[in-house]
């Protein structure tokens, strides 16, 4: 196999074995429902960890999501209350916010070569702080259009629903699979993972690239809030705190370099999965502790961080075989 | 010719990078291009590909004027460039970096299978038989350097620049890599060469230019140069009258003083090969090689900066242990590293705590040097070695390169040290400040302190060294003492083609 | 050496003096204090209690990005020790037990981050992201999912009390603030963070031990983490592990980066940290106060935070530059302007590595 799909492979590997001891002891996980409701419940997850992925593939890093998923919920169930406007056109209206939002702090971080980290800090607190300013309150969703998408499904072999929603989110896995293996921009996007100095000797245009990067991330956070919203059927200013961080775990469980330059985006929906496996199968155990969960995805990360950490020093200590090349590597860069 | 240079010029501040160069390269040729660490050889080569702009000078390319603002304006004039490492991603496949940024696509989308078909019909014509769809960083640098000069001869195709592809190949890598440019040139390329491996300049170039300290020293045929002429070339020569007066100042009776320290069977694969040395009390030691040749590394290896991996230093009461710097620093060793601006200072440090970190490093968080102390150490180092700063607060990183190098110096000196390394101390530094360090380091001595210089430039360690270890190929060849250093002996030592002619030392 | 660190913390000193002046310009009885009880009480002295987790977890927080690194473990660490006092308290070992079993659980977090970033070498962001995803579960662990209340009135001091009036809580940021900063000026330890923060390669060369001064960093942040955890549990009786201290990491940064100090590490201020903490909390209090709904909190927030970095953007001084010496050239025969600007050529490298 080519090695560049070591992660990956592990990835999926642990995805199975995992399946696997679940439905050792509950055969009634390989069923369709829970396959079903695995997609639906981690949709709006799957859909922003695409973005993000794309986002840390590039080195960079994207903490303003969680708050835009926030946002955008808040901003449909406003606007769907106060405007009168059809659904489809206040997702056209949100989408075009959230990835001028994302386009905007790429600029920032390009223009004046701030840590994205920050930028995007800051951009948590405005999105968070623009939420609560649209209403402080849950506020419902009743629109016919709504209940439509929610009651849309396929009904799978086994009676396991097919939701719109799940739909949606393997739909982004895969436009983002093509954005980031298929496209010069995708390309552009790995390049600059791999060293912004190389890049703009192989001709990457690193701004533009930059803002490209934010905007998407800014768009499937915005796709994300749209299915957030049909998930709960409302809008709230104080939801997914802290999403961002379980999408950077699901991207890096994913079997993506947190560094940036290697990854795929097919990995980050197993990583979604897992994840959300845990959370199953702590729910059909019962006796066990919700908190497990959030142990058990810190030691997986540890155990993927350790895993890179392990491959790249086997890849340099061979590179290096031939004298001192690492070392003049570092000084000629 | 295919690509003309008339009085190329560039400064930086502080110093002149290069000073009106001439370079010729016509089509079908291999041309050398050849000199020691800050020559100039880079500074043209980014002239060239457009990373910096000239201050002077004429550059034409078939007979038309250029300026190239760019790497990839000059891509499209026709230079393509093949760094020695940082040229391509190893993150991507071979066939993403062969076509990056000209993918065929079908329906928008990149289509992999034209991609990598693509990919490798640029590679045929070079002998590799690799699968394209592979991440490049799983090949060798031989196989990475050969697809790095296939994308720039398909992007660019007049004139190639190869800047020291060979540094890190083995010998077979090399041969390739030479099969690969020879078919290259009888196509019809010109082709610049950078190497420091003379059996190199000579097994493939067919014309060579050097240059020393940004002016050009020489451009020959090479089938008619001999590798003693090409050394002194690149050396330099002039001080021979001056060197026996010079020489004077050097202790001839330096072997005969008390043992300070005896390196035996100290090696690193990979680094430096074993070897034996001894040092002697307020003696001065150079090492001679070109670069490459051994002469960081093992410096490097006597301070702990990579642990040895076989043999033993000892000192009049027992083994020294040496295996990290602060070991090092611990049995009264400093060393001043040859790249001042990652090794060496800190840079937003002022120049009273460069000066004092290393002593305050020594003597622990707990105990630190009073401010008072500091300043008082500060000025005293400032005042003696004449470093050039408006206050002892200020920043290091704002000094010029030969008062930082002055901080450094003060760094160890203020350590009172019994052993210290210096690498290229006079690097980049101006004439006045070169004399100075050299004074500086006759005056230390005196106290006792020993001192190991390492220097590309041999009238240097001619004036300063009472006795010189040459080496090549990773290896100490060769040994001269007193009077037997001169020019012609280090370079006889350094040309002689492994273990033949060489005048043998202790330390072979 | 007074005029020096005055002159360093003058900004974020007049800028706390222009946020205090314009809540007081809004509402007027800002800075009143009364004495009830033995006690100070007022809005003002209220910022200085309410301040006091993210004055404590920056104080620990500037040490760590004084050495290139960040630590976005703290909030759950402060989880972790709450609920090991709580939990201590419970088992009955008492209010001493529980602050010494808490600042050894911050120590053992700061020494596994530590270990995580100087040792294996993994980048610090990642690195806290493991304990701060695990950490909350490892805190839950200790409460069983509960809220662990408590009654122990000599730990609810450290969170209610008052020393000679003044609240315990800022008493103690203060004086682990000074400590701290004492600590680091009256030893060599500040500039050998400084050294190790601004170039690691050329001071472990000088023989600074990197390794170790980097895990002590980490410690002392758990360390402040630590008494963090122990006020904001000990204010509320009781271990909230699934809320305490949360994203209150990013504050501490936030109050960092106002602090004037550089995520890329050197030169640190921890008296312009905790100005950045009173400054970040006058705001918070401020908008309540001046009867502003809350949710315009974090919008005001986020446009300072842009503010203050826009101006402390390495880049903008480059891009100034740039625009005179084209206003300068414009005489000139056109020059082939680089598309890159100024950045075409040798770029600085912080920038990249910023990105990271």
């Amino acid at each position: 196999m080519n090695p560049r799909f070591y992660p990956l492979a592990a990835t999926i590997a642990i995805f199975v074995a995992a399946y696997a001891v679940c439905y050792a002891q509950f055969p009634y996980m390989l069923s369709t429902r829970v396959a079903g409701n695995l997609l639906t419940d981690n949709a709006y997850l799957g859909i922003v960890a695409v973005g993000m992925t794309v986002v840390i593939l590039s080195g960079g890093i994207d903490l303003s999501v969680g708050s835009v998923i926030a946002f955008s919920g808040v901003f449909v169930a406003v606007m769907l209350r106060d405007s009168g406007l059809h659904p489809l056109a206040v997702f056209a209206l949100l989408l075009l916010i959230t990835t001028a939002f994302g386009a905007a702090m790429g600029a920032i971080i390009h223009v004046l070569a701030m840590p994205a980290f920050i930028v995007t800090l800051a951009g948590m607190f405005l999105a968070r702080g623009a939420a609560y300013m649209l209403t402080i309150d849950s506020v419902p969703i009743a629109h016919p259009f709504y209940d439509l998408m929610q009651d849309a499904y396929w009904l799978m072999p086994g009676k396991g629903r097919l939701t719109l929603i799940g739909v949606l989110m393997l739909l982004s896995v895969l436009g983002g699979a093509l954005v980031a293996h298929r496209t010069r921009f995708g390309a552009s996007v790995f390049a600059l993972g791999g060293g912004e100095q190389t890049a703009r000797l192989m001709g990457v245009r690193v701004g533009r690239t930059t803002v490209g990067i934010y905007a998407f991330s800014g768009f499937m956070a915005g796709l994300s809030g749209l299915v957030f919203s049909v998930y709960t059927g409302s809008g709230y200013p104080l939801a997914t705190v802290g999403t961002e961080l379980t999408a950077i775990a699901a991207v890096v469980i994913g079997g993506t370099l947190l560094t940036g330059g290697a990854g795929y985006v097919l990995g980050t929906l197993f990583g979604v999965l897992t994840m959300g496996l845990i959370q199953t199968y702590i729910v059909f155990d019962g006796s066990l502790s919700s908190w497990w969960t959030k142990i058990v995805i810190g030691l997986l990360l540890l155990l993927f961080i350790l895993l890179q950490k392990g491959l790249l020093r086997l890849t340099s200590a061979r590179l290096s075989g031939a004298g001192t090349g690492a070392g003049s590597a570092a000084r000629a860069g | 010719m295919l690509l003309t240079i008339r009085g190329l010029s560039k400064g930086f501040p502080g110093t002149k990078a290069l000073d009106g160069v001439d370079f010729d390269l016509a089509a079908g040729e291999v041309h050398a291009l050849l000199g020691e660490n800050g020559a100039g050889k880079s500074t043209l080569i980014k002239c060239l590909t457009g990373a910096y702009r000239r201050d002077g000078g004429e550059i034409t390319l078939d007979g038309q004027p250029i300026s190239p603002g760019s790497t990839s304006e000059a891509q499209d004039l026709g230079i393509g460039t093949v760094y020695q490492e940082v040229n391509l991603l190893p993150n991507l496949t071979v066939a993403q970096n062969l076509t990056f940024g000209r993918e065929p696509r079908r329906f928008g989308m990149v289509d992999g299978r034209a991609q990598r078909a693509e990919a490798r019909r640029m590679l045929e014509g070079y002998g590799l038989d690799i699968d394209v769809g592979r991440d490049l960083g799983t090949y060798s640098v031989a196989v990475r350097q050969i697809v790095a000069i296939a994308r720039a001869v398909a992007l660019s195709g007049k004139v190639l620049i190869l800047d020291e592809p060979t540094a890190s190949l083995d010998a077979a890598e090399t041969a390739m890599l030479f099969d690969v440019v020879r078919g290259l040139r009888d196509r019809g390329l010109g082709i610049v060469f950078v190497s420091h491996f003379l059996d190199q300049v000579f097994d493939l170039t067919d014309r060579l230019t050097v240059l020393r300290n940004g002016r050009k020293v020489a451009t020959e045929v090479t089938a008619e140069l001999d590798r003693l002429r090409l050394i002194e070339h690149m050396l330099g020569h002039e001080l021979e009258a001056a060197e026996r007066a010079e020489h004077a100042l050097t202790d001839p009776q330096a072997t005969t003083r008390p043992e300070l320290l005896r390196f035996a069977g100290f090696g690193r694969p990979g680094h430096v090969a074993p070897f034996d040395l001894t040092v002697h009390e307020g003696e001065v030691i150079g090492l001679a090689g070109l670069l490459g040749s051994g002469r960081t590394e093992t410096a490097e290896l006597m301070f702990g900066a990579h642990a040895a991996q076989s043999g033993t230093a000892r000192d009049a009461r027992g083994d020294v242990p040496l295996a990290t710097p602060r070991e090092a620093i611990a049995a009264g060793f400093g060393f001043a590293p040859e790249d001042r601006k990652t090794d060496g200072i800190v840079a937003d440090l002022s120049v009273r705590e460069n000066i004092a970190l290393a002593l305050q490093a020594r003597r622990g968080w707990a105990r630190p040097i009073p401010r008072a102390e500091q300043a008082r150490l500060a000025e005293e180092y400032i005042r003696r070695l004449d470093i050039r700063t408006s206050d002892a607060d200020k920043a290091v990183g704002d000094l010029s390169g030969g008062n930082q190098q002055k901080v450094v110096l003060a760094r160890w000196l203020a350590m009172n040290p019994r052993f210290l390394i210096l690498d290229e101390p006079t690097r980049g530094i101006d004439v006045g400040a070169h004399a100075e360090i050299l004074r500086l380091i006759h005056e230390i001595t005196e106290g006792g302190m020993a001192i190991l210089v390492i220097s590309s430039e041999l009238d240097e360690l001619i004036a300063v060294a009472g006795r010189v270890i040459v080496l090549r190929d990773r290896a100490h060849v060769a040994q001269l003492i007193g009077a037997e250093i001169t020019t012609d002996r280090i370079v006889q030592a350094i040309a002689a083609s492994h273990g033949t002619d060489a005048p043998e030392g202790e330390a072979a | 050496m007074m005029p020096r660190t005055l002159s360093r913390i003058l900004p974020q000193a007049l800028t706390l003096l222009a946020v205090v002046a314009l809540v007081s310009a809004v509402f007027p009885g800002f800075l009143d204090v009364d004495l009830v009880n033995g006690r100070l009480v007022g809005p003002a002295v209220d910022v200085v209690k309410r301040g006091a987790p993210v004055a404590l977890l920056a104080v620990g927080m500037t040490l760590v990005i004084a050495t290139r690194g960040i630590d976005l473990s703290v909030g759950t660490v402060m989880a972790i020790t709450g609920a090991v006092a709580a939990w201590t308290i419970g088992a009955g070992w008492g209010w001493g037990g529980a602050v010494a079993l808490a600042l050894a659980a911050g120590l053992a977090a700061g020494l596994w981050n530590g270990c995580l970033v100087a040792v294996i070498g993994i980048q610090p962001i990642v690195a806290t992201l493991i304990l701060m995803t695990a950490g909350r579960g490892i805190a839950q662990l200790i409460t069983e999912g509960r809220i662990l209340t408590f009654n122990d009135a000599a730990f609810a001091w450290f969170g209610s009390g008052s020393l000679l009036g003044v609240p315990v809580p800022a008493v103690l940021w203060l004086l682990t603030a000074i400590l701290v900063a004492q600590l680091m000026r009256r030893t060599a330890l500040g500039l050998l963070v400084e050294a190790v923060g601004i170039n690691r390669r050329a001071s472990a060369l000088a023989g600074v031990n990197a390794r170790v001064l980097l895990i002590a960093v980490y410690m002392a942040s758990g360390l402040c983490a630590a008494l963090a955890g122990i006020v904001a549990t000990a204010d509320i009786r009781g271990a909230d592990a699934n809320n305490a201290g949360l994203w209150l990491e990013l504050d501490a940064i936030l109050a960092v980066v106002i602090g004037g100090n550089s995520l890329m590490g050197g030169r640190f201020s921890v008296a312009a940290s905790v100005l950045g903490a009173l400054i970040i909390q006058t705001i918070d209090t401020g908008i309540l106060l001046a009867g502003f709904p809350s949710e315009y909190n974090l919008v005001i927030k986020a446009a300072l935070v842009l503010v203050i970095l826009v101006l402390q953007s390495p880049n903008l001084g480059a891009h100034w530059h740039f625009l005179r010496s084209q206003m300068r050239r414009r005489a000139e025969p056109a020059p082939a302007a680089s598309p890159q600007g100024p950045g075409a050529q040798p770029r600085t490298t912080p920038a990249e590595e910023a990105r990271r």
